[in-house]
Parts: structure tokens; C-alpha cells; sequence
């Protein structure tokens, strides 16, 4: 697996202000002479220009079930899901079957159906009796690690 | 170039809300409760069909709940907030200027705009946008001015075929719609002016529009005259994009469980009192008049029954919660009466200044205290991070008083651990 730095961060996901800044230091630590990229200021990175493209419309839920594991869903997972996008054949939506909420992959080609990723869990057919309503587009999803040995022993 | 205003109103706001993450009351009869869960404050199309009417004590419909399977919830307020920026947000989004009316209104500047879509085609887009992006139904009126914006948006809500969209730019349609609504639809226009206009013979909007400003100024207000005015296409209420600062802040709330203690009540006020000092100090005003009221209940005409209010003048304008707290404790006190069953208290704060106006008196020996703003500014600091992490005694300790919410929904977009949750 390969890691790119990107650069700073800054703010977390909450658009909260007194947030803890915690710089990243692309720039090996050196002493002697200054190195002159240090003129080169970059902008600080906000997790919400990653992960939020419309705030007005961008709402957070959270995974219940194990129904999408084959497409990286696990449960208890922090789905981040966009309202202002058109959902298309292939996007992972959440959706209201019949009053209750679901995430599943749409599907509008041969026919209307929402699908599982995993192979325990039959596709959902839409049929004249169900009451669907498409609540919105799963754009990211957002997940803590469990961390194996809290004090980083290891 | 002539004036276009829209008004924009979400559909039964708070009941729309609750419905957005509860997919399987979508089609069920839904009420939201005011504080306390004391009256029906919210209600969805369901609801309404039944005969709910706004406003009626929980305790009178409390069959009919049971009955009808009724969905009740308590004001879920940080949810209502939080949806209501987002409708606010997508509006801002779409029109070049947005008045932010009320937490479920906004008027949106369009003047110009006709010029470049069909103004009807405008507001279906609007409807659609704030509906796919935040699940809010809402229903736009246009016109000339507010209070003809005001008919039109009752209009788009009133009759289905409108499509929640009503063009009122044309003075001919307006003539139309008026007639047909009474005067006490038009903005402004309350219960007892209501009465007034019909024993004059003014019963529709259409009647009050065809009046004589003049007459209307000499015989009610000037504010009536305006309105006259508005109705006739003549724009007077400019979008104020900018709150004026308040003239008085109430602090009132009913009790969840109903006080006998005078320490209990002392509590109450002291609460009270304290919100509305932080408030007064938001607004960087100082007050000079305090009013302290207590009453027993409305509805329960078994118990003995005593209210009272009390106003009194402070000796100087002042923001320091000490001030406010040490007087309306004495207010309390010339009222209070042992024996009552008391279900509601309340503090109002008025005469305002400006804190650069607010001078001490030339001969009260009444210092103001030292470092006072220094001391406020602390506590509303950290109390903005919590409320109630810092108070002062006398706001008292033990809360028995709080509201009542018993029918709270979860903070769907505002906690962490209450997010919707998906299968």
C-alpha cells in the first residue's frame, strides 16, 4: 500500500472554530540553513472540501447492517449522503422501502431494483406496491479504526 | 423597474421535519408540541384533516390521539434550526437577495429577474431545489410587494392546482384572489382589526384594498394605511436583510411539573433571568425595566386560580445578570402567594439602550460594578459551550422545574450518536 501526503490539516469534519490545528510536516525537520520551500505557504486542507460538496444539502447516517460489506459498508459506519445529486444507475443510495431506510446500490438497468453487496441478501425488486423514495447519494463513507492495542505498544 | 418579491414558506415546517426521518410516518397524522408539551403547535396534512386545530391544549385532543394513532412529538428545536439554514441556505443560493422572515419564511428579492425567466418557472424551481435538497415542501408566492406576496404564498398553500406557486405580478389577478379572501388573511390585519373592518362594512382583502389610504390613517393607523397601500402594488416594507435590534426579550417557559416551593420558583426566575441578561447582552443593549408574572393554570378551573405581574424600574440601565437577578428576586417577592399550584412564570426585560448610551445616574451612589463586562463576557463565553456550566446561586441548583419533552425525537442532524440509521 502506498501513502501520499497531501499537506496540512486542519479543521475536522465539525464546522466547529476552536478546533486543535495539527500540523503535518511535509518538510523534513533540518537544522542549519532554512530550506526555501518554507516561502511556499500552502492553504490548510478542510476535510469538508473532501467529503462535502453541498452542506445545505449533505446529511450524515449511520450503518446498521452488513447487507453492503462487499462494497466497503461496514456496520457503524458514518455514510456521508448528498440530496442536490441526481442519483443514476450504479450509485449507492439511501433509500425508503416501504418506511424504512436502506442503503443499497441503485440499479435502473434491465429493470428498477436496489441491490446488496453480499451475497446473503437477495436484490430488492421494486415492484407496484412498493413505496420507494430515494433520500439521497452515498458519496463517502467514514470510518474510526478500532485501534488493537490503545497505547500504540503494539 | 418594477418590484417583484417573493414570500417562501415551508408546509407544516416543524411536522415536516419530524417526517423527513421517519419514513414510516410518511403518510400518518403527525403533531409537534409546544414547550412543555403543553399545545398542538405544529401539524402535518393528516393531522389537519382531522380537525386538529392549532394551538388547542394536548390534553383536549388526547382521544382523538388515541383514536387515529396520532404521531405526537415534542419541539425537537436544534433539528427545526438546523433544517430551517439549510432551506435558508439553498434560497440564498438561488435568489440575489433573502430576508430571513421567520424560521420557516424567507422573502426573496426578485425584482430584475423577471426579465430573464418566466417568474412562475422561477418559483417551481425554487419549490424543486429546496425540496430535493432538503426534503422541505414549500410553496411560493410572488408579487409587487410583501403583503400581496403574503396572499399570494396563502394562495399557492390553499389551493392544489397552483402547483404551491402563485404568479400575483398581474394587478387583474389580484383583484381575483382578494375578493376572494377575507380581510383577516391579509398581513397584519388581527382579530380585533378584523372586527373593526367588517362592523365598517370591510369584509374581503379586495374590500380594504378599495379604501382610501387617507380615511384608513385617520380612522386606524398608519400601519393599516400601509398595508392599504401594499395591496394596491405600492411597495412600502422593504426587504430588511438585516434584523433591528430588539425593543424587549421575554424569558418564559411553562413548567413541567407544577410548583408549590417558593425556592423551586426563585430557581425558575433565576433562570430566566439569566438567559435573557445573556440575551440582552447578544444584542449589546442594556435595560432599565424589569417585569417578573406568575400565574396558576389556564386550564384547570378545579384549583384556585392567581396570577400576577410586577414591573419595576432599575436604578440604573444594566446587562450584569446580578443586577437583573438580585431585582426580579424582590419582584418575586411582592408577588408570590403560598398555596397555588403555579404552572408558569416568566421575566421580560425592556427600555433599551445601547451599551455606549446606558449612563449610571448622576446622584444614586450606584456604581456600576467593576469589571461587569469583563465578568459577563466570561460567562457567556463558557456557557456558549454548554449551557449551565457557570451561574450564580441564585439561578438556583436543582432544576425540577425544567420542560418537559416527553416525546422528543433524536437529534437526527445535530448529535453524533442520534444519526438516522440505514439497513
Amino acid at each position: 500500500m502506498c501513502v501520499v501526503v497531501l499537506g496540512r490539516c486542519a479543521e475536522w469534519l465539525l464546522p466547529s472554530s476552536n478546533r486543535l490545528l495539527i500540523p503535518l510536516f511535509v518538510e523534513p525537520v533540518s537544522a542549519g540553513f532554512p530550506s526555501p520551500a518554507q516561502d511556499y505557504v500552502e492553504q490548510t486542507l478542510d476535510l469538508n472540501d473532501l467529503c462535502i460538496q453541498h452542506p445545505a444539502a449533505t446529511f450524515f447516517v449511520r450503518v446498521q447492517g452488513d447487507s453492503m460489506i462487499d462494497a466497503g459498508i461496514y456496520p457503524n459506519d458514518v455514510l456521508v449522503v448528498d440530496r442536490a445529486l441526481d442519483a443514476g444507475h450504479g450509485d449507492i443510495v439511501i433509500a425508503s422501502v416501504n418506511g424504512e431506510f436502506t442503503v443499497k446500490e441503485l440499479a435502473l438497468r434491465p429493470r428498477l431494483r436496489l441491490l446488496a453487496h453480499n451475497a446473503a441478501y437477495a436484490p430488492i425488486e421494486v415492484v407496484a406496491e412498493t413505496e420507494l423514495e430515494l433520500f439521497g447519494v452515498v458519496t463517502n463513507v467514514v470510518r474510526t479504526l478500532q485501534r488493537k492495542s490503545p497505547q500504540g505498544s503494539a | 423597474m418594477k418590484p417583484v418579491i417573493a414570500l417562501v414558506d415551508c408546509n407544516n415546517f416543524y411536522a415536516s421535519c419530524e417526517k423527513l426521518f421517519r419514513p414510516d410516518l410518511k403518510h400518518k397524522p403527525l403533531i409537534v408540541l409546544s414547550n412543555n408539551d403543553g399545545c398542538v403547535v405544529a401539524r402535518s396534512r393528516e393531522a389537519k384533516a382531522l380537525g386538529i386545530k392549532m394551538g388547542v391544549p394536548v390534553f383536549q385532543v388526547r382521544g382523538l390521539i388515541r383514536e387515529q394513532g396520532i404521531a405526537v412529538f415534542s419541539s425537537n428545536y436544534a433539528l427545526y434550526a438546523d433544517m430551517s439554514s439549510r432551506v435558508m441556505g439553498v434560497l440564498e443560493m438561488l435568489a440575489p437577495e433573502v430576508e430571513i422572515y421567520s424560521i420557516d419564511e424567507a422573502f426573496l428579492e426578485l425584482t430584475g429577474v423577471s426579465h430573464a425567466v418566466n417568474l412562475t418557472d422561477f418559483g417551481t424551481q425554487v419549490r424543486a431545489t429546496v425540496g430535493q435538497w432538503t426534503g422541505i415542501a414549500v410553496c411560493v408566492g410572488i408579487a409587487p410587494t410583501k403583503t400581496l406576496a403574503k396572499l399570494a404564498n396563502h394562495a399557492a398553500k390553499q389551493y392544489p392546482a397552483t402547483r404551491g406557486v402563485v404568479d400575483l405580478t398581474d394587478p387583474e389577478r389580484q383583484r381575483r384572489l382578494m375578493a376572494l379572501l377575507p380581510v383577516s388573511e391579509v398581513w397584519g390585519i388581527g382579530r380585533r382589526l378584523t372586527l373593526r373592518l367588517n362592523q365598517l362594512g370591510i369584509k374581503t382583502a379586495l374590500d380594504l384594498a378599495q379604501t382610501e389610504p387617507h380615511w384608513i390613517q385617520k380612522e386606524f393607523s398608519i400601519v393599516v394605511a400601509r398595508t392599504v397601500r401594499e395591496l394596491n402594488g405600492e411597495s412600502c416594507l422593504e426587504l430588511e436583510s438585516v434584523a433591528p435590534p430588539k425593543k424587549q426579550i421575554v424569558c418564559s417557559r411553562s413548567f413541567g411539573e407544577r410548583i408549590m416551593d417558593k425556592h423551586a420558583m426563585r430557581g425558575a426566575i433565576g433562570q430566566y433571568t439569566a438567559r435573557a441578561g445573556e440575551k440582552l447582552r447578544h444584542e449589546k443593549q442594556v435595560a432599565k425595566r424589569i417585569t417578573v408574572f406568575i400565574r396558576t393554570s389556564l386550564f384547570n378551573a378545579a384549583e384556585p386560580s392567581y396570577g400576577n405581574t410586577v414591573t419595576s424600574e432599575l436604578l440604573r440601565h444594566t446587562s450584569d445578570t446580578r443586577d437583573l437577578l438580585a431585582q426580579s428576586h424582590r419582584l418575586l417577592d411582592s408577588i408570590w402567594r403560598d398555596g397555588y399550584r403555579y404552572a408558569k412564570a416568566g421575566i421580560m426585560l425592556s427600555d433599551f439602550c445601547s451599551e455606549a448610551q446606558g449612563q449610571r445616574g448622576l446622584f444614586d451612589g450606584i456604581e456600576s460594578r467593576p469589571h461587569s463586562p469583563g465578568l459577563m463576557k466570561i460567562i457567556d463565553q463558557i456557557n456558549q459551550q454548554k449551557r449551565g456550566l457557570v451561574f450564580l446561586a441564585g439561578q438556583g441548583i436543582k432544576k425540577e422545574w425544567s420542560m418537559r419533552r416527553d416525546y422528543l425525537s433524536p437529534g437526527y442532524t445535530t448529535h453524533w450518536q442520534d444519526l438516522p440509521r440505514v439497513i
